[in-house]
């Protein structure tokens, strides 16, 4: 993959500002490519850099990261041949069974994923399953909030890397585990929205195994010129179909082994 | 529907089973055929094959998941009768050529300790009577033309059944959590797609509860040791010469199971 730049710095802060903008108002933008059509992937990190940059100048809290674009079919749909990672903040968090407001969200989504907290710091290139897993403190059950603040959903890879890959909200809860008593492969997972079952799937649904997207993580880090620092958060990738939420609506993630996740979402 | 109808229907489905070769939807030519004739028909076709030397070795539920039940129309699942016939090893390779159309599912199979009878059982009673579960395949297959079933014709076509496989590694219900157990399909080594038991009726077990229940209504027995295929957990996969699948259920283990030869559609 590469990281070239191509974009002036004046352009990187001009994109930079028109997300911030747009995720702060909750408010629908047009994708950047629309305007930039030879951005590039770089360029994006990019945009995402400084949105970083910004939140933390702000007092921001980084916790973590996230893969996302982590299933064949989502790859496919968008074209491309890497996944994505986006930064999570202490502000994106939300307690188990909390109330989660939408009114500062545009169209959010829910999705499944395995988390994993880190009790070593990672660095990559190079860095693989076995690293992950010998790095990791423990793994929990997790719903991520996604919110793409392109109109429709409707972007390309370097559009949503600008957006910290639709990055919103997340939920960590259930039970704690140790990743060596479990075979994340096989984990089977079950979405549930007002008790219906609206998503279901195996971790190996994220690149073959949870793990590995954690991994793949490091090492995009590392071409730019980040790590992984320990107690990181990190969420490893949808494992289900990403779901729309509206107000009203209540949500259950229940995980093989990991217990369940709940919350419900308000106006 | 008269008996001769019903008999004439169920050795078509036998004759086109034998030869390979398949036969016009049944609804196109019997518009009101209701969903009682089918299993009339299916237990004709059944009678044909016992007659010719099979015996019965269990059961399959068919039509649990919820795509599968609203492209059919229905509300609730479809069974059909294992026989002794269409058993294979693990390990050993299906030849495509003793089936038509094969599509492959990946299921979770139960072994049974104690005869169920319904009605009135429930999940709970499907644990408690369960010797063992099993990962395993069903290779689908329909006698119907180009697969352009409604839930008459693949009921009266034995739910659509054509071989099976069960794995090796057998796991006790109450130390397994069956209803989240992930499923993880792969096809020549590439992963295919995933699951989990709640694909299923929401769990494997309440499809086998159904499964009892609806038995009892027929007076159908539904007896220890019968090997009961519970319902797909993954899409159907097609399958051709040289295809090797492996799906493995999260806490459990896995079946494996491999095509050669060429079938008949």
């Amino acid at each position: 993959m590469s990281m070239d730049i191509t974009l002036s710095r004046e352009d990187v802060v001009r994109l930079c500002e028109r997300i911030e903008g747009a995720q702060r108002r909750a408010h629908a933008i047009p994708k950047l490519t629309d305007e930039y059509p030879g951005m590039t992937i770089g360029d994006g990190y990019a945009v995402q850099t400084e949105l970083r940059r910004r939140y933390v100048a702000q007092g921001h809290r980084l916790v973590g990261w996230k893969a996302g674009l982590t299933s064949k079919a989502k790859m496919r749909q968008m074209g491309v041949d890497v996944p994505s990672i986006g930064f999570l903040t202490d502000r994106m968090a939300r307690a188990e069974n909390a109330a989660i407001s939408t009114s500062d969200l545009v169209h959010p989504r829910v999705e499944c994923e395995v988390a994993f907290v880190m009790k070593k710091a990672l660095a990559g290139p190079g860095c693989t399953r076995q690293d992950v897993l010998d790095a990791t403190d423990h793994v929990l059950p997790a719903v991520e909030i996604i919110d793409s603040r392109f109109s429709g959903f409707k972007f390309d890879l370097a559009s949503v890397v600008a957006d910290n890959g639709s990055s919103a909200r997340f939920v960590g809860g259930g039970r704690a585990r140790c990743a060596d008593e479990l075979d994340l492969r096989t984990l089977g997972v079950v979405l549930e929205k007002n008790g219906e079952i609206v998503g279901m799937g195996a971790a190996a649904a994220v690149l073959g195994h949870p793990a590995d997207a954690v991994a793949m993580l490091v090492n995009i880090l590392a071409e730019l010129g980040e790590s992984l620092p320990a107690g990181s958060f990190v969420l490893s990738g949808g494992i289900t179909e990403a779901v729309p939420v509206r107000p009203g609506d209540s949500v259950v993630a229940r995980f093989q082994e990991l217990g369940s996740v709940s919350m419900r979402f308000a106006e | 529907m008269d008996e001769s109808r019903i008999r004439q229907l169920g050795d078509e489905l036998f004759d086109a089973w034998r030869a390979r070769r398949t036969v016009a939807p049944l609804v196109e030519r019997e518009p009101d055929i209701a969903l009682e004739d089918a299993y009339r028909i299916q237990s004709r076709y059944i009678e044909r094959r016992l007659a010719a030397g099979e015996t019965i070795v269990g059961k399959k539920i068919g039509v649990t998941s919820k795509p599968v039940q609203d492209f059919l129309g229905v509300f609730q699942p479809d069974f059909g009768q294992l026989t002794s016939g269409m058993v294979h090893e693990e390990g050993e390779a299906i030849d495509l050529g003793t089936l038509i159309q094969p599509k492959a599912e990946a299921e979770l199979a139960f072994v049974l300790k104690e005869d169920l009878r319904g009605p009135g059982v429930t999940a709970m009673d499907v644990i408690r009577a369960t010797d063992y579960v099993v990962p395993c395949f069903e290779i689908v297959d329909s006698r119907i033309t180009d697969w352009k079933i409604r839930i008459q014709d693949t009921v009266a076509d034995n739910a659509s059944c054509g071989v099976f496989v069960l794995g090796g590694s057998r796991g006790d219900p109450r130390r397994l959590d069956i209803t989240l157990a992930g499923m993880v399909l792969e096809k020549n080594g590439e992963l295919h797609s995933t699951g989990v038991g709640a694909a299923v009726q929401g769990s494997p077990a309440n499809a086998v509860a159904w499964l009892a229940n609806t038995l009892g209504e027929l007076g159908i027995p539904f007896k220890a040791g019968e090997v009961i295929l519970s319902g797909s957990q993954s899409a159907l996969v097609p399958v051709a010469d040289g295809d090797e699948l492996v799906c493995t259920v999260g806490g459990l283990g896995s079946c494996r199971v491999k095509f050669s030869g060429r079938s008949a559609a």
